[in-house]
């Protein structure tokens, strides 16, 4: 691993924001490496979840928000369940990403597919299956996206071709609108 | 029993047969589910990934309609299928004891939540899985008296994902890594379960989309084991868990490169065929993968 510059790279501020907004105290963290050990994204990230966490006590905001691992994180809550210090580590992980997102971070697949799927809640109340689909593809280019399930699931005829749109929509579209109004979302 | 019932979008799509056989097995056992009027989405996975106040206010507005259900209709408990919704609700409530949270979400919302405590004409209820209920109220015992076909001489192997035990402070369900509520329910039916060691390991969530290797290694993985232990086909709880396994079983296999034929089937479509309830109401003939040659094992004796 790299050395880094302490001095250089710390923000308390950073540490400080992960444990009020995630409600953990990280300097229980001794890394014994039980969240890493369980992590079923572990293959795919390019910072393991112990690493994550330590580089929050270090208060190393950047190295934080450059890793793709928060963002593809599933939330499956084995490092919470395992904890020796009992941290809610998935909901650590997931602090990271709102904080992030607010700072205009961005995932180029993940935040692209979360977005397509809030804008059908949004606009109609529920979430629409198809209308997610389609606004993925619209959103990244990926237009060839799970075509070969299209054979499978079509004949199944569980797909509505029309979204359901609830009497409460506007109340739910008031909910987004509220949340953007109020910079919530960054 | 009566239940305040939330469905959740996927109940309206990818996963109607699940939907439809909790209805129907629900009617069976007596238990009446009143619907949430107009309930919305709560948000998924990408509204917590996305901010906890947004997810939050999601759940928060059906929390609300569940309580005023509860004290029109009188019913007792509050009620999804669904584990992902069951999360976000059970986490709104759990995070809005915080009153310094709950006065973000109560300022995205058209109305300030009701109060979380016990007392009060319409408090915000905590939310159950269809499965805790069955299990923990509606008793084993009393599922078993109505079995009318036992499941003899299939072979199942409870997947129950992450989300209904984990993480265990929210949930309060069960064990959080060897969780046997559903184990317990299908040997209630009279199959045979296998002691299948991935229990609660992820499926790979809602990465199908966005990142499809993830998923194909991880539900490859569970179906590879369920096959080394034996099983007939895989029982699950999550609409999620369903979708990776059974639609996207060849994504999985071609990622293996295997060939699988493992049947997934919603641990309410067993226990549907275990009452002897309709096919059609059971939304069989919706699975990607045909449990038809499986099931034929039911009544059959087992050679050894």
């Amino acid at each position: 691993m790299d050395s880094i510059n302490l001095e250089a790279v710390r923000d308390e501020d950073f540490l400080r924001t992960v444990e009020k907004e995630s409600g953990q105290n990280l300097s229980r963290c001794y890394q014994c490496g039980k969240c890493t050990a369980g992590c079923p994204c572990g293959p795919a990230y390019d910072m393991q979840v112990s690493q994550v966490m330590r580089a929050i006590q270090l208060g190393d905001k950047q190295a934080v928000f450059e890793a793709a691992s928060p963002w593809l994180c599933v939330s499956c809550s084995t490092c919470t369940a395992r904890c020796p210090n009992e941290i809610d580590v998935a909901r650590v992980m997931d602090t990271v990403r709102h904080m992030n997102r607010r700072e205009g971070g961005k995932h180029p697949t993940l935040n692209a597919f979360w977005d397509s799927f809030l804008k059908t809640v949004r606009l109609s109340g529920r979430a629409y299956e198809l209308g997610v689909m389609a606004l993925y593809m619209l959103r990244t280019g990926k237009v060839l996206t799970d075509m070969d399930l299209a054979p499978r699931i079509m004949p199944k005829r569980k797909l509505p071709f029309v979204p359901h749109v609830i009497r409460g929509k506007a109340a739910v579209g008031r909910i987004f609108k509220r949340f953007h109004d109020l910079r919530m979302d960054g | 029993m009566k239940l305040a019932y939330y469905p959740g979008c996927s109940g309206m799509g990818t996963s109607a047969e699940y939907e439809r056989s909790t209805r129907a097995v629900c009617k069976a056992l007596g238990i009446e589910l009143q619907d949430l009027p107009d309930w919305s989405c709560c948000g998924s996975t990408p509204a917590h990934a996305t901010d906890a106040v947004l997810s939050a206010a999601l759940s928060a507005r059906n929390l609300t309609i569940a309580a005023k259900t509860m004290a029109q209709s009188g019913a007792t408990k509050f009620t999804t299928p669904c584990p992902s919704c069951l999360l976000n609700l059970k986490t709104a409530r759990h995070h809005m004891a915080e009153p310094e949270f709950r006065a973000k979400v109560d300022a995205i919302l058209d109305e300030p939540c009701p109060p979380i405590g016990q007392k009060g004409e319409e408090p915000l209820p905590d939310t159950y899985s269809v499965l805790q209920l069955l299990v923990e109220d509606y008793g084993l015992e009393n599922i078993k008296s109505k079995v009318k076909t036992p499941l003899k001489g299939l072979k199942i192997a409870p997947y129950y994902g992450c989300l209904l035990s984990r993480p265990p402070k929210i949930m309060q369900f069960d064990d959080p890594e060897n969780p046997t509520s559903m184990d317990r329910l299908l040997e209630a039916l009279g199959a045979e379960v296998v002691p299948f060691p991935l229990k609660t390991e992820c499926c790979g969530a809602s990465m199908g989309i966005p990142r499809r290797d993830i998923t194909e290694r991880l539900s490859g993985r569970l179906i590879e084991t369920a096959v080394r232990y034996g099983a007939d086909m895989i029982a699950v709880a999550c609409p999620l868990c369903h979708m990776n396994l059974d639609l996207r079983q060849e994504q999985a296999a071609r990622a293996k490169n295997a060939v699988f034929d493992m049947p997934v089937l919603y641990f309410t479509q067993l226990m549907g065929i275990a009452l002897g309830l309709k096919e059609s109401d059971l939304g069989l003939n919706k699975l990607c993968v045909s449990p038809t040659q499986a099931l034929q094992k039911i009544g059959k004796e087992v050679s050894a």
